[in-house]
């Protein structure tokens, strides 16, 4: 019956709606006010017990009865759960009998419940933003949870001030603007591939920015991929070619995001195309040099006569001044290496005339796209783990980290896929990794998260080497073996049973033999409580992953938070782990944190689907909290439109004085114009002056009648 | 005045990192003492110096504003502008005589839920060792 009731009182309050919807401007104009409003405030209070979580440490009665008490306050209400239908039912059900012109509701954070209580004061009939919340939970029962008076009277105060708040706020109405029918992916691992092909795929133009001069990312990196033991390479390329065929997508290799403005719908994105010192042929073309540029033969590459270590390879092959770092890049353009190249143009002679496709004197280029969204997927570096010098890494030949492992042992890689010990090359027989090298570790002089993917491959390495170089033998120390996936934990079993050896314990100490160049390896063998001294040929560190270097400065660029190691902040860790609090834009893959390829590319569809959900609506609402020029109080001082990071305010002439103007479109309702007006003339809607000092008298001064 | 003292402490907070980080704190259960009232603020920048004297002449033994950290403000460059109004409302608040130890800027991020906890014990600890505002008794 309670439904029913509720139903009726929805249709009753469209007609309050329509005739709000009709006349909204009047209603704006008087929020650019002070409000004169003189009708009294009728607020409804309604306290959450979230089960025990806030009823365990707060005593509600004690908290409904002080809410009574409180001016304004015309209803007071409390439930088990407000958020769930019944709870949200009592607010529409009061607005109507108890003719409330204000919500409050004393439960979790506004950040979490927010948008669910302001659409049950919305269904109520009443402005979606006459709500205002009193954090009692995150903020109060869960971090007082011993503290029951002090938990009740800090909930008193918090309901007090929300109260002052919510007996001034006013009927706001979000600004809708159109979105840009196209999205912008950063990174072309296999998140950012993926991502770029399924918004591609569902007709959205998408721009995909690699840094390096080829997309494939670290996957292009790796030989075989646990637990399949599919060949990286054979199952990336595919894709690497659809991206670089892509119809939808517009590539920019060897290019980095350099500013970002604008907001969801509208990013203006500038983009700097480092100058490869290569022309594509289609930029050749637009210097009218007609079916030139680059077309991959490598005719310079031979002829150039400088030496540099392969970055793509760990530095194990030597590549050229103009190079491609592997056979399959795409797209298949050659790129200068500027800081080597020593401008000697035999590259250009080799090029020839008809192609001219090499001009040493490039310059870098800028690049101004409009995108309504964005996926950051910009992946990780391995962590120095010669910082950990007990292992000695880059103080011993033959010791290396996994994905110097990886290069050698793979077919494409600079051995031709021989595994052999740098030292002597010489094919390795005892091969020792060491797992959670630089993860798990609270020193303070490494990273304190497993980084996922460590034990999975290692156990890879192990199998390889045993399928490779019968009677070699892989010694695994580790701490705990993470193999959570589907068929990981098989897989375990599998390299066991091929007679790899576990030892459990962390490595203390690696040692060099300097004659046979041989390693000692130290540990605690925790299973056997004994100590443990091995000697081997090859010490293979499975090292930690860290955010890639440029993440830092692309995620600031799109006002995106990171977590204290790095790693890019999700909206919410479980609920809404592709989002970011910036609206518009989107995380794929590693940079949110370590993930393995099944669970990366997982993340980067979700990604894609949820930057392509703007999209394909056409117009999102922007919330509503702009600044607002109150004109007689204007001075015409201009110090605002300095303020303003977004260049939203202006001055303007107006019945012949000068006063700010403010573009809602532009403004992201950050209020620093509103803190800093000497003359108190800008109201920041939501967050007005007078609202705010009415929170700080409301705890300070008391208000209770 | 036998009951024992209570700090009137008030924390304006940005709604992207610090009230966050302190919402984080909640969810992972860190205790921390329950002296200090927020008002959240959708950034630091909007916080008016007035409004830091109001709350001091309206008998607040502290004031607590709590921001992103430099190069992550949600907005670019509010906490810096924030920051740069603390110098003065610190120096004024030093020259009419009351300790400005009693105002605080802190950053804490969205992911420092055990940072936002140590802040609070130690403003609630600095405060608690200036004693009540010298302001509380004016205003009575």
């Amino acid at each position: 019956m309670a439904e029913r009731k509720t139903k009726k009182e929805t249709t009753a309050k469209k007609e309050t709606k329509a005739t709000k919807a009709a006349a909204p401007a009047p209603a704006k104009a008087k929020a650019s006010m002070p409000s004169t409003d003189t009708k009294p405030s009728r607020i409804g209070v309604f306290i959450c017990h979230c089960g025990t979580n806030i009823a365990g440490s707060i005593d509600i009665p004690t908290l409904q009865s002080y809410a009574q008490n409180l001016p304004n306050v015309a209803y007071v209400d409390n439930y088990q759960y407000m958020c769930s239908t019944p709870g949200q039912g009592k607010i529409e059900k009061a607005i109507a009998e108890h003719k409330l012109t204000g919500i409050v509701v004393a439960a979790c954070s506004p950040r979490l419940h927010e948008p669910t209580f302001r659409t049950a004061t919305k269904e109520g009939g009443l402005n979606p933003f006459r709500f205002e919340m009193a954090n009692i939970r995150e903020q109060n029962s869960w971090v007082h949870m011993h503290d029951r008076e002090g938990a009740t009277s800090k909930a008193e105060d918090a309901v007090r001030i929300a109260v002052a708040k919510a007996a001034l706020l006013q009927d706001l109405f979000p600004k809708s603007v159109q979105v840009e029918k196209a999205a912008m992916v950063v990174g072309a691992g296999v998140a950012g591939m993926q991502a770029a092909l399924d918004l591609a795929n569902a007709g959205i133009k998408t721009y995909l920015i690699e840094k390096d001069p080829t997309i494939g990312g670290r996957m292009s990196q790796l030989d075989k991929t646990f637990p399949t033991l599919d060949c990286s390479q054979c199952i990336l390329t595919p894709k690497m070619v659809d991206v670089g065929r892509s119809e939808n997508i517009e590539l920019m290799t060897y290019s980095e995001v350099e500013a970002v403005e604008g907001y969801i719908g509208n990013f203006d994105v500038t983009i700097r195309k480092k100058a490869r010192g290569v022309l594509t042929p289609v930029e050749a073309e637009a210097r009218g040099i007609v079916g030139g540029g680059c077309n991959g033969c490598g005719d310079c590459e031979a002829v150039c006569p400088v030496i540099q270590p392969n970055t793509f390879e760990m530095g194990m092959k030597p590549r050229k001044a103009i190079y491609i770092q592997h056979p399959q890049v795409v797209p298949l353009i050659y790129t200068t290496d500027k800081d080597s190249c020593i401008k000697c143009e035999l590259c250009v002679k080799a090029c020839g005339n008809d192609k001219r496709a090499i001009d040493l004197n490039q310059e870098d280029e800028f690049v101004k796209v409009k995108v309504g969204t964005a996926i950051l997927a910009t992946g990780y570096d391995i962590f120095p783990i010669e910082k950990k010098t007990e292992w000695g890494y880059k103080k011993f030949d033959n010791v290396i980290t996994s994905l110097e492992f990886e290069r050698l042992i793979c077919a494409s890689g600079p051995t031709g896929g021989h595994m052999v010990r740098p030292s002597d090359g010489k094919a390795p027989k005892r091969v020792a990794f060491l797992l959670c090298a630089g993860s798990r570790d609270n020193t303070g002089n490494a990273k304190a998260y497993c980084s996922r993917f460590c034990c999975m491959y290692s156990l890879k390495h192990a199998h390889q080497l045993i399928e490779k170089m019968p009677g070699t033998i892989p010694y695994i120390f580790y701490m705990d073996i993470r193999s959570f996936g589907k068929m990981y934990e098989e897989f375990y079993y599998r390299i066991q049973d091929e007679g790899a050896k576990f030892i459990r314990g962390r490595v203390s100490n690696v040692l060099e033999d300097p004659t046979t160049k041989n390693l000692w390896v130290m540990a605690d063998d925790t299973l056997l409580d004994r100590p443990m001294k091995l000697e081997v040929d090859l010490v293979v560190l499975a090292a930690a992953v860290q955010p890639a270097e440029l993440t830092q400065k692309t995620r600031k660029l799109f006002g995106v938070s990171c977590s204290m190691d790095g790693w890019l902040l999700e909206a919410h860790p479980k609920l809404n782990p592709c989002g970011t609090t910036t609206a518009g834009v989107f995380l794929a893959g590693v940079c949110q944190g370590p993930k393995d390829i099944p669970d990366t590319v997982a993340s980067a569809e979700g990604a894609a689907s949820a930057a392509s959900i703007p999209i394909h609506r056409g117009e999102v609402e922007l919330e509503p909290y702009f600044a607002q020029c109150i004109e007689e109080k204007c001075a015409g001082c201009g110090m605002c439109v300095n303020l303003c990071p977004y260049s939203a305010l202006a001055l303007v002439e107006k019945d012949g004085r000068k006063v700010m103007e403010v573009t809602e479109a532009k403004c992201k309702g950050c209020g620093t114009c509103g803190g800093f007006c000497p003359g108190g003339a800008i109201w920041m809607q939501h967050f007005a002056t007078p609202q705010i000092i009415a929170q700080i008298d409301a705890f300070l001064l008391g208000g209770e009648k | 005045m036998a009951e024992e003292w209570k700090p009137k402490i008030i924390g304006i907070l940005c709604n992207w990192c610090s009230y966050a980080g302190a919402d984080l704190a909640g969810g992972g259960r860190i205790q921390y003492p329950p002296d200090v009232r927020i008002v959240r603020v959708m950034c630091t920048g909007r916080v008016d110096p007035l409004f830091i004297m109001k709350a001091f002449t309206d008998g607040a033994d502290g004031v607590l504003i709590s921001g992103c950290h430099f190069g992550d403000c949600h907005y670019l460059e509010g906490n810096y502008k924030a920051a740069k109004r603390m110098f003065l409302v610190k120096s004024l608040l030093k020259n009419i005589g009351l300790e400005d130890k009693r105002l605080r800027m802190t950053f804490v991020s969205a992911s420092e839920g055990a940072k936002w906890a140590s802040v609070i014990g130690d403003v609630v600890k600095t405060v608690r060792e200036l004693g009540p505002s010298p302001l509380t008794e004016l205003t009575k």
